[in-house]
């Protein structure tokens, strides 16, 4: 079986010892899109290697930028500015949506189906959309730099994010009506491909595959980088650990990643109001109201991120954390 | 836009463990007078700032796990040390796979979230085989090294945790060292008829490619 031509998604040759229909034994081969980044990183300095994370996996540069830059300042015990952290975590969370989408379009397609790829490719245009508005690049963003960002966030970027949150909401319902009950998708998913939780961690699985198999465990909770700390959500868990799991548990993930962008950076006036509640007893802003989403995972900020988005505009904090520039690499309490 | 400033204070870092990059990304402000590492005060241009007691990269590890593990497997545990809040146990490499499957049975390290290999090409052991160890129940991580020399052979922790399979197959075909007990070492990412070990530090960036034209085209490739 295969290898597929190098520009389709997944490029595996599987070698496959067959009993008329049955498959016996398998073998896997692959490498054939190995690039030796690790040799290349051999002869680049730590700065100049940054924008090849963002080939590892070029529909989530973002994600493998983020995992970069926070692995060298860890290494040199420097650590991004809040602010940038926030706008890390932001643009991270928007970048795991596209990346669910781009996921769930192409899977629902390799099915059969060919519309929810037109749904999920126009809402990830959307975050696309953003991305190069902010940095100017739509897949090789390399909007991070090690100590912080390359760009203050533009000016509309919290009107854009509000928006898309906004929107997607309802986009998410649009997806699961064509999906979950649909009786061929529910055919060609459940009970295919079980991966037990024992197995899972036997193999070193991670993510929502993971979860998927009834394992609740989420990186962003277990080990919070960027400004994760901050926010509350949830973490959907599967009970089987098949295909359908894996769809609803990423799906769930997508409506849960939402939030965290949608509440930090706007909603301004909503803070005013959960002042008055219990949040403001424990000294903990609340920046959403919950009843109104129904939706809501993440919902708390610290106050000195209330403090952060209240100001009227966020290029007003730039002064503060002038080092959000590049090679604006800080150390711990600033 | 991505231009060079000039870069603020740099923080203390450097030790023997990582190696100098050895040119400067572009332009650097003012040759920086002394190792940062220096105690002196000597006079900085423009640094109101005062200077940062230097950080302590590394601190030898003595927690309740390092102590059951003496306890144990004492003779096998060679260093125990404690690099930016991550925990590092150098063992013997012969009892590999004992060390693992105590670590995984009694300590809960269910997971071999990595396992990859560092070259040292001066140092008599060239090799470090690292594997980092991850466990759901505490939330922990531990990295465990061994040492091993050009021509040693490594014992495989498949056995332990299946997840090292094709793991030790990238580090058998990246770095030539030999995982004993493996099911099947053989090349995973490169051709089987590939010639030398890449992510050997001796390996040249360019070798392949001047050798791939001299064959191919007949030529030198100029590079």
């Amino acid at each position: 079986m295969g290898p597929q031509h190098p520009s389709t998604h997944g490029v595996l040759r599987v070698k496959l010892k067959l009993d008329g229909e049955r498959v016996i034994s398998s073998e896997c081969i692959i490498g054939y899109l190995h690039r030796g980044v690790e040799k290349i990183a051999e002869n680049r300095t730590y700065q100049q290697f940054a924008p090849y994370v963002d080939r590892m996996d070029y529909v989530a540069a973002v994600s493998s930028g983020l995992g970069y830059c926070e692995a060298v300042e860890k290494l040199l015990v420097v650590e991004a500015p809040p602010r940038a952290r926030v706008i890390r975590t932001i643009l991270t969370e928007l970048q795991r949506i596209a990346s669910h989408l781009l996921w769930l379009g192409t899977h629902a397609l390799d099915i059969g189906a060919l519309t929810p790829l037109f749904y999920c490719f126009r809402e990830r245009e959307e975050i696309l959309k953003i991305f190069e508005k902010y940095c100017g690049a739509r897949l090789t963003t390399h909007a991070f730099r090690i100590g912080g960002l390359q760009y203050e966030a533009y000016d509309t970027f919290e009107k854009d994010v509000e928006r898309f949150c906004k929107d997607f909401e309802s986009r998410i319902v649009e997806y699961e009506d064509l999906l979950t009950q649909n009786r061929i998708w529910i055919g060609r998913t459940k009970g295919v491909g079980i991966l037990t939780a024992a197995d899972a961690i036997a193999f070193g699985v991670t993510g929502p595959v993971l979860r998927a198999s009834g394992v609740k465990w989420d990186i962003r909770k277990a080990a919070a980088y960027a400004a994760y700390d901050q926010y509350k959500f949830e973490i959907p868990v599967g009970t089987t650990g098949d295909t359908y799991d894996r769809y609803l548990v990423r799906n769930a993930a997508i409506a849960s990643d939402l939030p965290p962008s949608h509440r930090k950076y706007s909603r301004r006036t909503n803070h005013g109001e959960s002042r008055k509640g219990t949040e403001a007893a424990t000294g903990r802003g609340l920046s959403c109201d919950r009843s109104a989403q129904g939706r809501n995972r993440l919902l708390r900020c610290e106050r000195r991120h209330r403090h952060a988005v209240s100001r009227a505009h966020p290029a007003a904090f730039l002064h503060q954390f002038a080092s959000v520039r590049p090679h604006g690499a800080r150390t711990p309490g600033c | 836009m991505a231009d060079e400033p000039k870069e603020p204070k740099p923080p203390q870092v450097p030790t023997g463990e990582k190696p100098a990059s050895s040119t400067p990304a572009v332009s650097t402000p003012p040759a920086k007078p002394a190792d940062a590492s220096a105690p002196a005060a000597p006079p900085k241009p423009a640094a109101p700032v005062p200077p940062k007691p230097p950080v302590v990269l590394q601190t030898p590890l003595d927690n309740e796990l390092v102590k059951r593990f003496r306890a144990t497997l004492g003779a096998a545990l060679f260093e125990a040390i404690e690099d930016r809040k991550q925990a590092i146990l150098t063992v013997e490499r012969a009892r590999l796979v004992e060390i693992a499957r105590y670590l995984r049975d009694e300590e809960k390290f269910d997971m071999l979230s990595d396992l990859t290999a560092v070259d040292w090409p001066k140092r008599e052991k060239r090799f470090d085989v690292v594997l980092d160890l991850y466990s759901f129940a505490k939330n922990e991580r531990l990295r465990l090294k061994v040492h091993a020399a050009d021509a040693e052979e490594v014992p495989s922790v498949v056995s332990v945790w299946p997840a090292a399979n094709w793991q030790e197959r990238e580090v058998f075909d990246m770095f030539g060292i030999v995982f004993f007990g493996h099911p099947e070492l053989k090349r995973i990412l490169l051709p089987d008829e590939w010639q030398g070990y890449p992510l050997r530090k001796d390996y040249d960036i360019l070798q392949q490619d001047t050798a791939w034209v001299r064959e191919n085209l007949g030529i030198e490739s100029g590079q």
